[in-house]
């Protein structure tokens, strides 16, 4: 059982104006008890990288459907910056699988492609974010 | 002699009809309920109990005749098929001028042009990611790219459809190279298709672009100034696409589009416009889902409600204002990454449904559609499909074919109905505009798509390849487009060397003229087409008017 909620931010970087996918998912982690962050789509990668810190949220999920996955790399950078290395990242959306690897080894945790169920996000929501706070220690530790 | 009409003995069908129904339940054991995603719950059986011939006049009347039930034209695909409309966007002008040649060539009879989500966001090539860049549309920021995009096609003979969200750059693009080759603007025919700016604040979420009232302002202004110097063109595109696409459900998008409309009419005629003289040039953009017998219906009940609106509301006394034109693009939702060639499947039926509903237009998607921006090989199988269903199947042979069947005059009744309490709501929040403002809409939206999202994962809502029929073997591996990073930068390159050589003068002399329209009186459209042909870039008309007309804010949603 976690201490608090888990905090999630969702979101969507780049030009891809689509939130339905984002839309279902928030409200599904807030429906697994989650405190959910939302934001409209288009967001500036700073901006996402503010609002996670303001929000001390322990996972960022990024809707991309049409391509804006390919920035990914540059939000990880940013937040990596900012001294978040401990916020996980999930991708969900249509990622082409040889592209997948990219954002695995940039630093992506999880991508969830259409027919993933919300158990299965939510699920691996929970583990990732047991993972974040344990680094998040550890990191305050050193 | 042939049996022309018999009048149905009501009473003995009744006690056949509940003779039949003893029987139906004893061997069908426990039925299911169906319920369409619109919440019509569909029964296994209807009869003239249902719909019946007696109701002729009134639900159906001729092909070309109020109410427009059974199609808007005397001879409809008989005598004029669909538009074959593809709608294209992708890489540099260069790459997009290649594939509508190759389109046009295998049958495409118009063609479309789709902007990269930059353009969308408002913004130029220069001041965006280069790997974001032609992904999904191309990058036309220019009057010179536009000349490329259509270089040797007839733009005085063909139709065009642009996604040209407000403020219509790429219309004023089109406009000028059209001064540059000579075409006079009267040869000019095609469609806004992305006019409908309530469309994209409630399910797209454009609000960067311009904010809701400055939206609406050269909304109005784009119709007047097409009204009086393009006259074959359509100004106005009402989008249910977006919405249902968004995870509005049939009735709700027909309801909500409708409302649109209205919405649309009323502030051209508070204008000063009439109604039969611009309803005539109002078109409608839909999604054709496979929910295939509900799409029907969903279709040519808003062909009915149209033509009474326009009478009874509006006055309108022109045929023409009362036609419920449409374009309709199979649904990409539907499609499935999970074993992608099931998609051609998919398209076909919801084609049919499409030309089943009376469609004067229509797209059909690629199969790998629902994961890249279309590649070649999936672009010339849509395009196939649409010419098997009419020259090889014969769906063009019989006017509404399923016209009469007491299934489809039930549900088109009863979608009616449902459609009319969606556009109730609407009117009681005070209109469309007002209702999207508040965040009705939205979240009317995100309630049916949270619902047919949970319907899937219960799997009282089948999908083939995704929540059934899994197959780990054909785990969908399609080839996905992505431009030429090369081309792109050089495109990049090119676009900052114009803007350094251009006439500065005559930028600033443009931009100042729109500005100042903006903020008074003028038409701001008339003073977007001078700034294109100026060399204004399109991310600097919109930067200009957002300045003058406001920023959007991003609605919030529960």
């Amino acid at each position: 059982m976690m201490a608090y909620p888990e905090r999630v931010l969702v979101t969507k970087i780049g030009f891809d104006g689509h939130d339905r996918g984002s839309r279902v998912v928030a409200a599904f982690l807030r429906d697994a008890g989650m405190e959910v962050i939302y934001t409209p789509p288009w967001q500036e990668i700073e901006a996402v990288v503010k609002l996670a810190m303001q929000e001390d949220v322990d996972l960022i999920g990024v809707s991309s459907l049409a391509t804006d996955h390919l920035i990914m790399p540059d939000l990880i950078a940013a937040l990596r910056d900012a001294g978040m290395d401990h916020v996980r990242l999930i991708v969900g959306g249509i990622i082409p699988q040889n592209e997948q690897p990219e954002l695995l080894n940039a630093g992506v945790s999880a991508i969830f492609s259409p027919g993933a169920t919300s158990e299965e996000i939510v699920e691996t929501v929970r583990e990732l974010v047991v993972e974040a706070r344990a680094a998040r220690e550890c990191a305050e530790e050193m | 002699m042939p049996k022309i009409a018999s009048n149905t003995d009501s009473a003995s069908l009744k006690e056949k009809q509940a003779k039949w129904q003893i029987r139906y339940d004893r061997e069908i054991g426990r039925d299911r309920t169906v319920v369409n995603r619109s919440g019509v719950e569909v029964r296994p059986l209807y009869t003239p109990l249902d719909w019946s011939d007696g109701r002729y006049d009134e639900d159906l009347g001729m092909p070309g005749e109020l109410p427009y039930t059974r199609g808007i034209y005397n001879t409809m695909h008989r005598g004029r098929t669909w538009t074959q409309r593809q709608l294209i966007g992708l890489g540099t002008p260069q790459d997009y001028n290649k594939r509508v040649r190759m389109l046009l060539q295998q049958g495409a009879s118009a063609i479309s042009l789709l902007p990269c989500n930059s353009g969308f966001r408002g913004i130029d090539c220069d001041e965006s990611p280069v790997p974001l860049l032609g992904t999904c549309g191309t990058v036309i920021n220019t009057v010179d790219h536009m000349d490329s995009a259509l270089d040797g096609v007839p733009i005085g003979e063909i139709s065009t459809a642009m996604n040209d969200p407000t403020p219509f750059t790429l219309f004023a693009f089109l406009l000028s190279v059209a001064k540059r080759r000579g075409v006079p603007f009267d040869k000019i025919t095609g469609t806004a298709n992305q006019s409908d700016y309530i469309s994209h604040f409630v399910a797209n979420h454009m609000f960067y672009r311009l904010s809701q009232p400055g939206a609406r302002r050269v909304f109005v202004d784009h119709v007047k100034f097409c009204r009086e110097h393009v006259p074959n063109w359509n100004p106005v595109s009402v989008v249910g696409q977006h919405m249902q696409q968004a995870g509005a459900t049939p009735a709700e998008t027909m309801g909500l589009t409708l409302s649109t409309a209205i919405q649309y009419a009323d502030d051209c005629i508070e204008a000063g416009m009439s109604p039969d003289k611009i309803l005539p040039r109002f078109t409608y953009f839909f999604d054709i889902s496979i929910s295939f017998f509900e799409e029907v219906a969903k279709f040519r009940a808003g062909r009915r409600i149209w033509a009474k609106i326009t009478r009874e509301r509006y006055g309108a006394k022109d045929p023409r204002s009362w036609r419920f034109k449409f374009h309709g693009q199979t649904s990409g939702v539907d499609l499935t990454q999970q074993q992608p060639l099931n998609n051609i499947a998919r398209v076909t039926a919801q084609a049919i449904a499409g030309i089943f509903g009376g469609l004067q237009s229509m797209h059909t998607d690629g199969f790998d559609e629902a994961m890249t921006c279309p590649t070649e090989d999936a672009a010339r199988i849509a395009v196939a499909t649409q010419n098997i269903l009419r020259e090889e199947a014969h769906l063009c042979d019989v006017i509404d074919p399923l016209g009469g069947s007491y299934y489809v005059e039930a549900l088109t009744n009863e979608m009616e109905e449902k459609i009319l309490q969606v556009m109730d709501v609407i009117e009681n929040a005070g209109g469309m505009y007002n209702a999207a403002d508040a965040g009705i809409v939205q979240r009317m939206i995100g309630k049916s798509a949270f619902e047919y999202q949970s319907r899937i994962e219960s799997g009282a809502e089948k999908v083939v390849g995704v929540n059934c029929y899994q197959s780990e073997a054909e785990d969908g591996e399609v080839e996905t487009y992505r431009p030429n990073r090369e081309a792109m930068e050089a495109q990049v390159a090119a676009f900052k060397a114009f803007k350094a050589d251009r006439k500065q003068a005559d930028v600033e002399r443009a931009l100042d003229e729109l500005a100042r329209a903006a903020s008074g009186t003028q038409n701001v459209y008339e003073k977007v087409v001078t700034a294109a042909d100026s060399g204004v870039t399109h991310g600097e008309i919109i930067a200009c008017l957002r300045r003058e007309l406001g920023f959007g804010h991003p609605l919030m949603v529960a």
